[in-house]
Order: structure tokens, then C-alpha cells, then sequence
């Protein structure tokens, strides 16, 4: 990278008692009560899982780790603190050197797997191709171009679509392992990180949002073009990324729902509308499942199963009551 | 906050809802459903903004479930964003839609001003069922203050949705509603 990461201009005293935007307050909360770290996971306990798989699913498992600790690295190295100088409060840049090291604990609990289950050489390996794959690299340069670009709300989308889709394409694996009762202790891990990076995408998305209220008309529009032509650009890439990865075993297509449902939520986290139609987001049950116990919708009401609830009579309620 | 507002007047062409925390209902409307007497319920309901909306939210800063609730484009009433501002008070049956952030054990899940409002008795005995709001990457937690209120008031959780929810959800939505409505309306004598 030629290019000097921009520092901030002006920093004052940052005062934790006079807050523009609770938003900062209520997040960094949020990530500070999630933290965690991956040596707190008991990973060796996938050892005798990690033998179950064929050599064939055990190298595709390293690689896509190695391209999420790629896109980790980058977010906590470069997207997370390109985002500092522009922030709107002093407490949004203390949320930001909160994300950017978090990214790298992140990136660091992908090495945490890989020395408890593989060699030495296979981790070299993975590394290896990591830097070799055209696709990974392509969608690490794309991002990359924009994070050193100059207009602030365009690396916010950026950032966003990095935290809230481009993960995905390597999150759905240790999701689909974990539903076949395989790495479970990984796939705890993984949910973990899965966590802080909604947190992330919902913050950057929302401060994006109170970016768009202080420009024009005019440049809200071109910027959710542009929003829109990254998507498209990202998304093509990530297909070519999945067919890469996923189909030598057969999960290409199971994996493109997974994409799609989750480009979706990213373009909700800037405030747009779902661009993929339900047709195509129909994420199979047992990915939603081992992501979310409780996605499961048919124990909503309104989804035909809720004729066994029993409407009684509410009972009376105090504040502490609600403490669960 | 004021900004804030500026920005949904120029997102939003159709469907503007009733947000009951800035444009207080006109006084002719309070206590003129006969709940301002407060006689039956016995607690002070004086300063509670009156509501007849059938859709009571809570929706944070981040406007997610308020946009949700938009897209619905029934009459709808916002639970105010600052506890230090009093709540609502229902004046009839309504359905509650809530979110859930994401926290580790889902400590806190349920907004405190939520609880502010479900504090009111006349607002819990009003509740009939709660649509949940969230975000499956928050795992057990997922749409967990829906959960609470629901099991809280005995009401059944009706439906979950994502952040602001697809065109999907919001037929959904609004068609359990009606059929939810009328099947209630049909059971009462």
C-alpha cells in the first residue's frame, strides 16, 4: 500500500458525559459486554471431528478461513480506522478503535483454529493460496480501493458491505459443519464473531444514515447508486468466489441463498431496500437454524403453527421484572 | 433529533404513521374514549398520551422497525425514544412490535421504555400479541425482547421479522393482522 492511512486533524479531551449521539454510548456498550477472546473457546475439542473429514473438506475449511482472516485483517488494519477522521462524534472514533481491534482479535482466532487442527504445512498452504486466488484477492482489492478513496460516506458503505455480506460466502461452512453436528466448538467461535460483525454493519450502516442528512439531495441519490453498483460489482465476484470454493462438493448453490439473503440485511444496514426477492432467499433451514435457534419461523403465530397458544390474562409488571 | 425527522419527510411519500412522541394527539381526543377517567384501573394516567392505534412500536435512533412499521401503512403509534418523556396509554386492543439488539445473554433485551409503557396497567391489559423485530446473527437472542413481553403479557408472539423487514414480511404482517383482528372478534362475545 502506497497510500498514507489519513489521520485525524484535531483531537480534543474525548468527555463521556456529554454525549451528541446515544447510539455510541448504547454500542460501545454492546461490544464492550460481547468481548471475548478465542483462547476462552475450547477449540481442542474438534480435534476427533476435524479427523472425520476427507482431506478434500478439511483443505476447502483452510481456505476459507484464510479468506475471512484476509477480509479480517483488512477491517481491522484499514476500514475500521479509515473510518476515524471523518467520524461525526468523539465517542463514534472510540467505537471504531473498539472494532478495529476486535477485526484483529477476529483475524488472530482463525490462527487459533488452524494451529489447534492442522499442520504446520497446511497452514502454509492455506496462507499461500490466500494470496494466490484471484477471487479473494480481487474482492480484497476492490474494498481496499475504497477504503483509500476520499469521499467518507462511500467508505462507510464499504465498510458495511464488508462486515454485513462479504463474510458470508466463508461463514456459511462452518455453519453448514455445525449443523451436521461437525466443529462445534469452532462454529460456537464462529457465531461469536458473527455477532460482533451485525453489531459493526448495523453501526457503520446507521452512522452512514446520519451522514446522508447532512448532503444534497442530489448526492443522496448518486450515493445509493453507487451503493447499489458496489453491491452488484461484490456479488458477482462472490459468486465466482463461491463456485471456486464450493463445488467440488456440491454446495455452490445452497451457499448463493446464503448470499443473497445476507445482501439483503447488508443494504437494510444503510437503510435501502432488499434488492434479492424471497424466490432466491430461501436459506436452507438448517443453516438458519445453527445460526439461530429461533429463526426458525414456523413457531410464529402468522406461520399456521400458533394454534397452540393460549391467550391469558397478563399479569402485573415492575421494572425488575423484566430482568432476565 | 430534528434533522433526523427532516430526512424521513423526504424518504417517505406514502404511509406516514402517527408518531404520537412529537405530534401529541389533538385535545379533543384526549379522554374523550372514556378511559381519562382512569376509574377502573386506579393509577394516575394524567400527562400519558392517549392513543387509538391498533399498532403500538418502539423503534430506536437507527428508524429500523419505525420504517417497518411504515411499510405496514396502517395507523401506528411510536412509544417515545426518551424514558424521561412520558409514554402512551392505549385506548384499545393493539399489537405491540418491538426489537431486540443483540447482547450476550439477552440481559436488558427488553427497551426500557417499553418497559415504561408495559408498566401501565391499562396498557398491558390492552396488549394482544407482539410482532418481534431483530437480527438472526445475534443468535439465541434473536428477536428475545418479543419472546419476554409475549410470555410476560400471555400473549401469543405473532411473527418475527429482520431489521426492517422485505416486502415478504410486510404482506405477511398484514395479513395475519386481519385475519388475527377478526378471528378476536369473533371469540369476543
Amino acid at each position: 500500500m502506497t497510500q498514507r492511512v489519513k489521520l485525524i486533524s484535531h483531537v480534543e479531551a474525548i468527555n463521556w458525559n456529554r454525549i451528541q449521539d446515544e447510539k455510541d454510548v448504547e454500542v460501545w456498550n454492546r461490544l464492550t459486554n460481547n468481548f471475548w477472546l478465542p483462547e476462552k473457546v475450547p477449540l481442542s475439542n474438534d480435534i476427533q471431528s476435524w479427523a472425520t473429514l476427507t482431506p478434500d473438506e478439511q483443505q476447502l475449511t483452510m481456505r476459507v478461513f484464510t479468506g475471512l482472516t484476509l477480509l479480517d485483517t483488512i477491517q481491522g488494519t484499514v476500514g475500521a480506522v479509515s473510518l476515524i477522521p471523518d467520524a461525526l462524534t468523539p465517542h463514534e472514533e472510540a467505537v471504531y478503535t473498539n472494532i478495529a481491534f476486535m477485526e484483529s482479535v477476529h483475524a488472530k482466532s482463525y490462527s487459533s483454529i488452524f494451529s489447534t487442527l492442522c499442520s504446520t504445512k497446511e497452514i502454509d498452504d492455506a496462507f499461500r493460496w490466500s494470496t494466490e486466488n484471484e477471487y479473494l484477492q480481487k474482492k480484497a482489492h476492490i474494498v481496499m480501493d475504497y477504503y483509500a478513496g476520499d469521499d467518507p460516506l462511500k467508505r462507510k458503505v464499504a465498510s458495511t458491505l464488508l462486515e454485513s455480506f462479504l463474510f458470508y460466502s466463508g461463514f456459511y461452512l462452518p455453519m453448514y459443519w455445525s449443523s451436521r453436528a461437525k466443529l462445534t466448538n469452532t462454529a460456537d467461535m464462529i457465531r461469536l464473531i458473527i455477532r460482533d460483525e451485525a453489531v459493526h454493519g448495523y453501526y457503520i450502516g446507521y452512522k452512514f444514515q446520519r451522514g446522508l442528512e447532512k448532503v444534497s439531495e442530489a448526492k443522496r441519490q448518486e450515493l445509493k447508486d453507487y451503493t447499489f453498483e458496489l453491491m452488484y460489482e461484490l456479488y458477482e465476484n462472490e459468486v465466482h468466489y463461491t463456485h471456486d470454493l464450493y463445488d467440488a462438493v456440491g454446495l455452490a448453490e445452497d451457499v448463493k441463498k446464503f448470499l443473497h439473503y445476507n445482501a439483503n440485511k447488508a443494504l437494510m444496514n444503510l437503510g435501502y431496500e432488499a434488492m434479492f426477492p424471497a424466490a432466491v432467499t430461501d436459506v436452507n433451514p438448517a443453516i438458519l437454524s445453527a445460526l439461530s435457534p429461533n429463526a426458525d419461523e414456523n413457531h410464529d403465530f402468522f406461520s399456521g403453527s400458533g394454534s397452540s397458544y393460549v391467550i391469558g390474562k397478563a399479569v402485573n409488571t415492575e421494572d425488575d421484572d423484566w430482568d432476565f | 433529533m430534528q434533522s433526523v425527522e427532516a430526512v424521513h419527510e423526504d424518504r417517505t411519500t406514502t404511509h406516514r404513521t402517527t408518531t404520537a412522541h412529537r405530534l401529541p394527539p389533538p385535545s379533543s381526543e384526549v379522554g374523550s374514549s372514556g378511559v381519562g377517567s382512569s376509574v377502573s384501573f386506579g393509577v394516575p394516567l394524567l400527562g400519558l398520551r392517549n392513543t387509538d392505534s391498533a399498532l403500538i412500536y418502539f423503534s430506536s435512533v437507527s428508524d429500523n422497525t419505525h420504517r417497518f412499521v411504515q411499510k405496514l401503512g396502517v395507523d401506528s403509534a411510536r412509544i417515545p425514544l426518551y424514558t424521561s418523556e412520558e409514554t402512551l396509554l392505549a385506548n384499545q386492543p393493539y399489537v405491540l412490535v418491538l426489537p431486540t439488539y443483540g447482547g450476550e445473554t439477552g440481559h436488558g433485551a427488553v427497551p426500557k421504555q417499553v418497559i415504561k409503557f408495559l408498566n401501565v396497567e391499562q396498557n398491558r391489559s390492552l396488549i394482544r400479541g407482539v410482532v418481534g423485530a431483530g437480527n438472526t446473527n445475534f443468535g439465541e437472542t434473536y428477536c428475545l425482547a418479543g419472546d419476554i413481553v409475549a410470555a410476560k403479557c400471555r400473549v401469543p408472539l405473532l411473527y418475527r421479522f429482520e431489521l426492517m423487514g422485505t416486502s415478504r414480511d410486510v404482506d405477511r404482517v398484514n395479513q395475519g393482522l386481519d385475519t388475527f383482528w377478526t378471528q378476536l372478534s369473533q371469540h369476543r362475545p
